[in-house]
């Protein structure tokens, strides 16, 4: 069986999807990158489908509960490259990938990481410094 | 007398008739030189078409007769003439024959020829006439191909944000073209913006508003932000009474409005300078 490897770049997981996605291909991958997040604690995931030519419906679900799983380990999931023809495909299909945050490129997709990981770096430090006046006392 | 020596035996007094039956109805848009060389093709095919005594369509001997009908009717249907223009050139044929053949002579075999003749004459403008509509068919399906690219350009406004001005009644069919061409041209541009402009669509109905909605979902999942504009007050009415939601997608009056949203958002900054 196939399996899509998971490239770790700083605090980012890079998944590029080369090859034509099967059911049980697609399930694998889901595990492993919550594996991957949990194991490397990162914070950001982007999942390349540039070279995919067709998503069915499972595929595009599998996107959905990734990204869903994601959120859940703290790491946000954005999805890039998708062509025209597959993005019409989906829209046809229904299936509008709520939750999941898309970019054009890979470039722009860490682009938007690293502007929620900045973000999130404010409200973290923000946050240890209420806890710690409220600890002080 | 067979067919061919029918014809024959008036040749020149009959296709001097016929050219002369057919120029006027052309109302001289065609030269009468040009039309007695046509007429000389048509003329020379047919004897091809009747040498073998007895005459059909499709039989091999009338392959000739067929091209050279063909060809003159697609020309007359490309040049503009009208439907009975083209059937006349080739009824005149039966008018000619009429006036030359002296009916008072005419035995009972050469009259069974004469009508076995102007059958034939029927056949060959009906024949004329078909190819005359199909090639107008064809005419009409290469404009509206022409039409639906003319109508649906994708305009780069900024570095980063594109616009589709909608021009006219938004349909599937166009709907579709236009999805395709706003999502190719923001792969090939890297745009991360798209203006949907509807100005110039007359009416927004619910089909359209769902045309605009798949295109709007499908830029999402791109990656592209669009931008619809150019809401005209009464469409706005129609939207809001037709209870259709355009959700969180952002909708401006003024194609101008949109653009400075699209802008805004992805950071740009512009200053008037002061004079």
């Amino acid at each position: 069986m196939d399996r899509v490897p998971i490239l770790k770049i700083g605090e980012i997981l890079l998944i590029s999807i080369q090859v034509d996605l099967e059911d049980q291909t697609a399930i694998q991958l889901q595990e492993d990158i919550a594996d991957r997040i949990v194991s490397t604690g990162a914070h950001g995931v982007v999942i390349d489908i540039t070279a995919l030519d067709i998503v069915d419906s499972f595929v595009g679900r599998m996107l959905s509960s990734i990204a869903s799983i994601s959120r859940v380990l703290d790491a946000e999931t954005v999805v890039v490259g998708m062509r025209p023809a597959v993005a019409i495909t989906l829209v046809e299909l229904g299936l509008s990938l709520d939750g999941v945050r898309t970019a054009l490129d890979v470039d722009r997709g860490m682009r938007i990481l690293a502007e929620a990981s900045a973000q999130r770096g404010v409200r973290v430090h923000a946050d240890d410094e209420d806890a710690a006046t409220e600890a002080a006392p | 007398m067979a067919l061919d020596a029918l014809l024959k035996s008036h040749e020149d007094r009959l296709i001097e008739r016929w050219t002369a039956g057919a120029v006027g109805s052309l109302r001289g848009r065609l030269t009468e030189p040009e039309l007695r060389r046509q007429i000389d093709e048509i003329y020379s095919a047919l004897l091809i078409a009747l040498a073998s005594g007895t005459f059909s369509l499709n039989a091999e001997a009338s392959t000739e007769l067929r091209a050279v009908l063909e060809d003159i009717s697609r020309s007359r249907a490309r040049s503009g003439f009208s439907p009975s223009e083209t059937a006349v050139s080739m009824l005149s044929l039966k008018d000619a024959l009429l006036e030359t053949v002296d009916l008072g002579s005419v035995d009972r075999a050469g009259l069974a020829d004469l009508i076995e003749l102007t059958r034939v004459v029927d056949q060959l403008a009906l024949l004329t006439f078909e190819i005359y509509a199909h090639a107008r068919e064809e005419l009409i399906g290469e404009q509206a191909e022409q039409l639906l690219e003319l109508s649906t350009p994708v305009v780069k406004l900024w570095e980063g944000v594109v616009a589709v001005p909608l021009v006219g009644t938004l349909d599937s069919a166009r709907a579709q073209v236009v999805m395709e061409k706003l999502l190719q041209t923001l792969v090939d541009t890297g745009s991360a913006y798209a203006i949907i402009d509807i100005t110039g669509v007359p009416a927004v109905d619910t089909e359209v508003a769902q045309h605009i909605l798949k295109t709007v979902v499908a830029a999402r999942l791109m990656g592209a932000e669009c931008v619809i504009s150019g809401i005209r007050p009464q469409i706005a009415q129609t939207i809001v009474a037709l209870g259709i939601e355009f959700g969180d997608i952002a909708t401006k009056a003024t194609l101008a409005d949109a653009l400075v949203h699209a802008l805004r958002v992805s950071g740009v900054e512009m200053v008037r300078k002061r004079s």
